[in-house]
């Protein structure tokens, strides 16, 4: 039982952690119709950044917002550098550009921070675990992520829903022609959803680098995540990316604690050994899959065309 | 097709003999080395080829055709692993298993459109990527070693380097061919119809979806070859072949050397390869040279190097 809350918890925690990558993935390409594989970068260059200026300043907060505030201005210049060129360009001209980006963010880490991995230490008010229920411990630093990715997920539904530029986010969603049309300076917007996105993408490398190890190619796997639950919300829409992480962190994490056993049960044990790690790892392509075939526009689509 | 002397043609004239009389200048300068880069080259230009095939003329940007090279592989290794060392076995269900697959993805992957389909073709590589992976007795993460390569009873020798060389070269001519013949054909025109305008293929009585379905298996299938080819090149074969980092490369090679043409994948393979090659000589921090380059090439190269050539033509 314990195991179970434990597990829900981290499935959770992974989820939020997910939400804050495709958050940013889902409005860049729910608003300005660019792919932007290069997404995983900006995740690992803020676990970079973070375990870089951590280092420095020997604070983890501080670190942990000059890496933000560094992530920030690269996706901005980023933005304004190569990507803006390419908007409305086909999206296979987009994965082949952001995909040369990949390349460029991997090798420029190398060259800079080298081959090997860094690893971001925790302080000692972060490492101690916190009793949640009589006798159940979570560790606090997980709790932490689960608090700062609910309270950036509730921000970003009060700017996206209650504010000028929330209301000019939503409408560049549904339609990018009208609102540039009325006199909205597009170009603007864009920048800043970029540099949001970034940002975002960032917040969610550096809370994880405590836990894996900062490393070269980090921002690719989990891309490929965030695009699954983008697909599976929905493009554009920012509830649809908030309600599917947070189904697929928890899916993925079930899966892979407790589906070994079940399958244990029901086939033989060196059957069983091979199909657990693989099943557990299809399971959200699955699941993306599924929904795909049922709902070919994802669960909550942004616009109705 | 018209056959027209301009720069495209010539530049593919000319380096489609340039690759056949490669061995010779292979055996003349004792340079091995050029022969195992280009018969790696010669792989993936067919694997290429078959991806322009849905993609450039068919419209179905898949990114997941490195799943087909993987099951190729694995097909021949897990055979050779198991004894079966003959090619007239391995090679037709390396095709056979691929094709399977093709159908499998394609028939839930066709049902949807534009960015959704870039994604679930990627989806299903991925798993097939996990499937590999958790092959622990062909090897799991670390892949499965090719001991013997396949045996064709003595008519040809795949660990001869000028023969096996002549194979993969005879493999990418013939699937060109191919290519050419169902592009021209009535069936590639139907495919190439359903591209420019779905609804009114449908209105008019093709079967779009059946149409598209056919030519996603039949690229699947000649990517299978190249997988075939690719584990007996390495004499290996892992899950990272069939990596969405893979499906990128490949992508990359078909929009380098251009979507929609012939010979483009080809030329697009060559440069992607060669310029890898002669970057990771001069640094080993090539991708810094590379990924900008990419940019460069997406943002004032449309069309893709036989784009730039045809320009050339008519300029």
């Amino acid at each position: 039982m314990f195991l179970l809350i434990e597990q829900l918890l981290n499935g959770l925690q992974f989820g939020l952690l997910l939400f804050l990558l495709a958050a940013g993935l889902t409005l860049v390409f729910g608003i300005m119709d660019f792919v932007n594989l290069a997404h995983g970068s900006l995740y690992m260059m803020g676990a970079y950044f973070a375990a870089t200026f951590v280092g420095w300043t020997d604070s983890f907060v501080l670190g942990a917002i000059l890496a933000l505030a560094a992530t920030l201005l690269l996706g901005i210049a980023l933005e304004f550098v190569a990507l803006r060129h390419l908007y409305g360009r086909d999206h296979l001209d987009q994965v082949l550009a952001t995909f040369g980006l990949i390349l460029f963010f991997n090798d420029m880490v190398r060259l800079i921070w080298g081959p090997a991995g860094l690893a971001l230490p925790l302080p000692a008010w972060l490492t101690t675990p916190v009793q949640l229920l009589p006798g159940v411990y979570y560790p606090a630093y997980r709790l932490s992520i689960i608090i700062v990715a609910l309270l950036v997920a509730a921000m970003l539904y009060l700017v996206v829903m209650r504010t000028r530029i929330g209301m000019l986010i939503r409408a560049g969603a549904s339609n990018r022609e009208m609102i540039g049309a009325l006199g909205i300076n597009i170009k603007l917007l864009f920048t800043l959803v970029f540099g949001l996105g970034a940002a975002l993408a960032g917040l969610a490398g550096l809370m994880q680098a405590p836990i894996l190890t900062v490393q070269i190619g980090m921002g690719e796997n989990i891309l490929i995540l965030a695009f699954v639950i983008i697909v599976i919300g929905g493009i554009g829409s920012i509830r649809g990316a908030f309600l599917a992480a947070i189904f697929v962190g928890i899916i993925d994490t079930l899966g892979r604690a407790f589906l070994p056993d079940l399958l244990r049960k029901v086939l033989s044990g060196a059957a069983a050994s091979t199909a657990a790690p693989a099943l557990s790892s299809m399971l959200i392509y699955l699941l993306m899959a599924i929904v795909l075939v049922l709902r070919p526009e994802g669960l909550f689509p942004a616009t109705k065309r | 097709m018209k056959s027209k002397l301009n720069a495209s043609n010539a530049v593919v004239a000319v380096v489609c003999a340039a690759l056949v009389l490669l061995p010779i200048y292979s055996a003349a300068t004792g340079n091995i080395f050029i022969l195992t880069l280009l018969t790696r080259i010669i792989i993936f230009a067919l694997a290429a080829s078959s991806l322009n095939l849905i993609m450039g003329y068919g419209g179905m940007m898949s990114f997941g055709h490195a799943a087909y090279l993987g099951i190729g592989g694995y097909a021949v290794g897990i055979l050779a692993a198991e004894d079966i060392g003959s090619g007239f076995i391995q090679w037709p269900v390396a095709l056979a298993v691929s094709a399977l697959f093709a159908l499998v993805i394609g028939s839930l992957s066709l049902r949807t459109r534009g960015v959704y389909f870039i994604m679930i073709t990627l989806a299903f590589a991925q798993m097939a990527y996990y499937v590999a992976s958790a092959l622990s007795r062909y090897g799991g993460d670390d892949g499965l070693t090719i001991y013997k390569r396949s045996t064709f009873d003595g008519l040809i020798n795949l660990s001869d380097r000028t023969q096996f060389y002549y194979l993969c070269l005879g493999c990418l001519f013939g699937g060109i061919y191919l290519i050419w013949r169902i592009v021209n054909s009535r069936f590639g025109l139907v495919v190439q119809g359903v591209r420019s305008n779905e609804q009114r293929m449908q209105a008019i009585g093709f079967p779009a979806y059946r149409y598209r379905l056919t030519c996603f298996v039949i690229a699947g299938t000649i990517c299978g070859l190249a997988g075939a080819l690719l584990a007996n090149n390495t004499d290996f074969v892992s899950p990272a072949v069939m990596y969405w980092t893979r499906s990128g490369d490949l992508m990359v090679m078909v929009i380098l050397g251009g979507m929609g043409s012939l010979f483009g994948p080809l030329i697009g393979a060559i440069v992607y390869l060669v310029l890898e090659e002669l970057l990771s000589q001069f640094t080993e921090y090539w991708a810094l040279i590379m990924g900008p380059l990419l940019l460069l090439i997406v943002l004032f190269a449309r069309g893709g190097i036989m784009g730039l050539l045809g320009r050339v033509r008519r300029g």
